[in-house]
């Protein structure tokens, strides 16, 4: 079964239509600008992470840190395909996640912090952030104990009659649980308008994958459930969003669910915990080479979009970014221990609409 | 839309119904007086609900409003809690208690959960009915009595309606809460009947209330096991024992003030509980009486449970394994005498 690792089983999505790889270099199109804004949201994704290690090292952050470093093309290139209309439902791994979404770098580092300025007022941490008025329904810290919030918040827009999507997101591990299995049933028995994108980072926690399915060609069995279903390589985001695009477009046309696996791969272990003793040097070596950021960086410098100093730039942009939400972080006040019990029961807080 | 009394049902308001009716007209009411209501489960659409509660509804509110789902309790109590993430108000019936059980991660980890881990930005305004209770000989998994595990949890209400009147009035209170509500219904009450009290037009869902006024010893029960207390204060009646029976109605959050206020007039306490004894909700009841009125107490507190053992399907063990009025006399006697 590993033979089907990192290789699209079903669709090439290598590229986006409108320039194929390799291609030379044209006058820059509206996709250039579009391609900068691709990568500055990967780098962002990319460098709030790494400074995570270091605070976590620091000791500044705590708890459980999973860290989304190599799949950041799956949450930038899926998240072309959604509105501010549209709903996302997230795991544990989900800083890109949010990021992506638009929540603040400061309100999701603040979350780190535990401070009450953060996404989740400091109740979540790392593993829930969410964000109310954003759709962003979680963080997660259960493997696949979001997809079915995910078939609920599509019920509720198919009730009202609204042409909203539903992404929700999750692991290869998730995919094992029966959730998954229940949620992709009643999702397709109801024609419910959800994106399920599986993150198939080819590790279940230290598991591989073909030790955690017996089969490990995951659209093959999504497909099973009557839905539409795609593998992408979820190391280049033209193909996610590509693929994405294609896909939501499909949902909001009434065409039911659709699923997507991303074919990714982390570069770190799980957590901050983790040791990593369960995966080949070799192969972690083998994904680095097609990270996704460089590969975009890479591509762009080819096309002549992006020159040495303008990528400088972006750098400095995006540092300035983190180093703002760390600053402000940093600064930003704890919850006074007195407020322990809110949050508990809504009756004392607004009723929710 | 004015739904209440016999306006949706055409039955004289003095005529009686069964408790399996009063809860069939609380959904009724529920549905039309509010688009964004309606009722999930297994088998509550064609089948008309598994004990028959919601026969007809599917016929007046159709299929998107009464909806049918596998049997996937995780996935459909989870699409609850996400239409109720969203605006609706969600109803989803679980068969009974036993089945929960596989969706105890969507009840514990989101439904409850959602609110504190998002900050107070979500809120899970979800109503979940399910049976409870044994006593129909239909053995151990589906007779178990978990409402006390779900009352351990903070963020959800737990209530379980003894009466035609909560069971009629109780529904749309639940359905204002803006948090997840849990009602249990107890198995054995569908086709207890009576007469509706035209005077009751809303349950108040914070306080229990006393059922049977008395002086010399507080009987403490809830849902099934109430009119097994009622039955046992008349037995203690007839011995010149005069019992003071409290229906808790809401297992969470638990009405201390009322507990405590009855066991400081009669001095003394049982609690009947269908639950185990151990790590029962039972066991919480006896700390908080002995925490805060230790002093009022003229005899230890007694405690009327389920036997330790998964209840079984034979008549006279099942029957032996739980509640039954003779005990609940007896622990009465042990606190007086």
């Amino acid at each position: 079964m590993a033979a089907t690792r990192g290789a699209p089983s079903r669709g090439s999505h290598t590229d986006r239509p409108h320039r194929a790889r390799g291609e030379p270099a044209r006058a820059p199109a509206p996709e250039a600008a579009h391609d900068v804004e691709l990568l500055r949201e990967m780098l962002l994704v990319r460098r709030f992470e790494e400074r995570c290690v270091e605070l976590y090292s620091a000791a500044a952050i705590r708890g459980f840190v999973h860290l989304y470093i190599g799949e950041e093309a799956v949450a930038v290139g899926v998240h072309q395909a959604l509105t501010e209309r549209d709903a996302v439902v997230s795991t544990y791994r989900e800083h890109g996640h949010a990021l992506a979404r638009g929540v603040p770098a400061e309100a999701v580092m603040a979350e780190m912090y535990g401070r009450v300025t953060g996404c989740s007022h400091g109740r979540g941490g790392s593993m829930h952030l969410f964000d109310a008025g954003r759709r962003l329904y979680g963080g997660n810290a259960i493997v696949g104990g979001g997809l079915p919030l995910a078939a609920g918040l599509a019920l509720a827009d198919r009730l009202r009659g609204e042409e909203r999507v539903t992404c929700c997101f999750f692991g290869d591990g998730a995919f094992a649980e029966g959730e998954f299995h229940e949620t992709a049933n009643l999702a397709a028995l109801w024609g419910l308008p959800v994106l399920f994108v599986c993150e198939n980072n080819l590790y279940a926690m230290g598991t591989a994958l073909a030790r955690e399915h017996a089969q490990t060609d995951l659209a093959m069995r999504a497909a099973s459930y009557g839905m539409a279903a795609w593998s992408v390589d979820g190391m280049d985001v033209h193909a996610v969003e590509k693929a994405a695009r294609g896909a939501v477009a499909s949902i909001r046309a009434g065409n039911g669910p659709h699923f997507l696996e991303a074919r990714t791969y982390r570069f770190r272990a799980h957590s901050m915990y983790d040791p990593d003793r369960y995966r080949p040097r070799d192969e972690i070596e083998e994904w680095k080479r097609r990270d996704p950021v460089a590969t975009l960086t890479e591509r762009l410098r080819t096309a002549g979009l992006l020159d040495a100093s303008a990528l400088e730039k972006l750098e400095r942009e995006v540092a300035e970014q983190i180093d703002a939400a760390v600053h402000a972080a940093e600064q930003a006040p704890e919850e006074p221990v007195e407020s322990l019990l809110r949050h508990v029961t809504g009756r004392d807080e607004e009723a929710p609409s | 839309m004015n739904t209440r009394g016999k306006a949706t049902t055409g039955r004289p308001e003095d005529a009686s119904l069964s408790y399996r009716e009063a809860l069939r007209e609380a959904l009724r009411e529920a549905l039309a007086t509010d688009e964004r209501v309606f009722l999930m489960g297994e088998d509550v659409g064609r089948y008309g609900g598994c004990f028959g509660v919601s026969l007809g509804l599917l016929e007046e509110f159709g299929p998107d409003r009464v909806r049918d789902t596998p049997l996937s309790e995780s996935a459909f109590v989870g699409a609850g809690i996400g239409a109720a993430l969203a605006g609706m108000r969600p109803i989803v019936e679980i068969m009974t208690v036993n089945f929960s059980l596989l969706a105890l991660d969507q009840i514990l980890n989101n439904a409850a959960t959602l609110r504190h881990m998002s900050g107070g930005q979500l809120g899970v305004p979800l109503v979940i009915r399910m049976t409870t209770g044994a006593g129909r000989q239909l053995a151990a998994q589906h007779s178990h009595s978990l409402e006390g595990w779900y009352a351990h949890i903070p963020g959800v209400r737990v209530l379980t309606p003894a009466t035609l009147d909560d069971a009629r009035h109780l529904l749309a209170p639940a359905l204002a809460d803006p948090d997840p509500v849990l009602i249990f219904e107890h198995g054995s009450l569908y086709n207890a009947t009576g007469v509706l009290d035209r005077g009751v037009r809303e349950v108040d869902l914070d306080h229990a209330v006393v059922r049977r006024e008395g002086t010399d010893v507080t009987v403490v029960a809830y849902g099934g096991s109430l009119a097994k207390a009622l039955d046992a204060a008349e037995e203690l009646a007839g011995e010149g024992i005069d019992a003071e029976v409290v229906d808790l109605r809401t297992l969470r959050p638990l009405d201390d003030a009322t507990i405590l206020g009855s066991v400081r007039r009669t001095h003394r306490a049982v609690v009947v509980d269908e639950g185990w004894r151990s790590g029962s909700l039972s066991a919480e009841i006896s700390a908080r009486i002995t925490e805060q009125a230790f002093f009022d107490l003229d005899a230890p507190v007694e405690r009327v449970c389920a036997a330790e053992v998964p209840i079984p399907y034979a008549r006279h063990l099942e029957q032996a394994a739980l509640p039954q009025p003779a005990g609940i006399v007896a622990a009465a006697h042990r606190a007086v005498d």
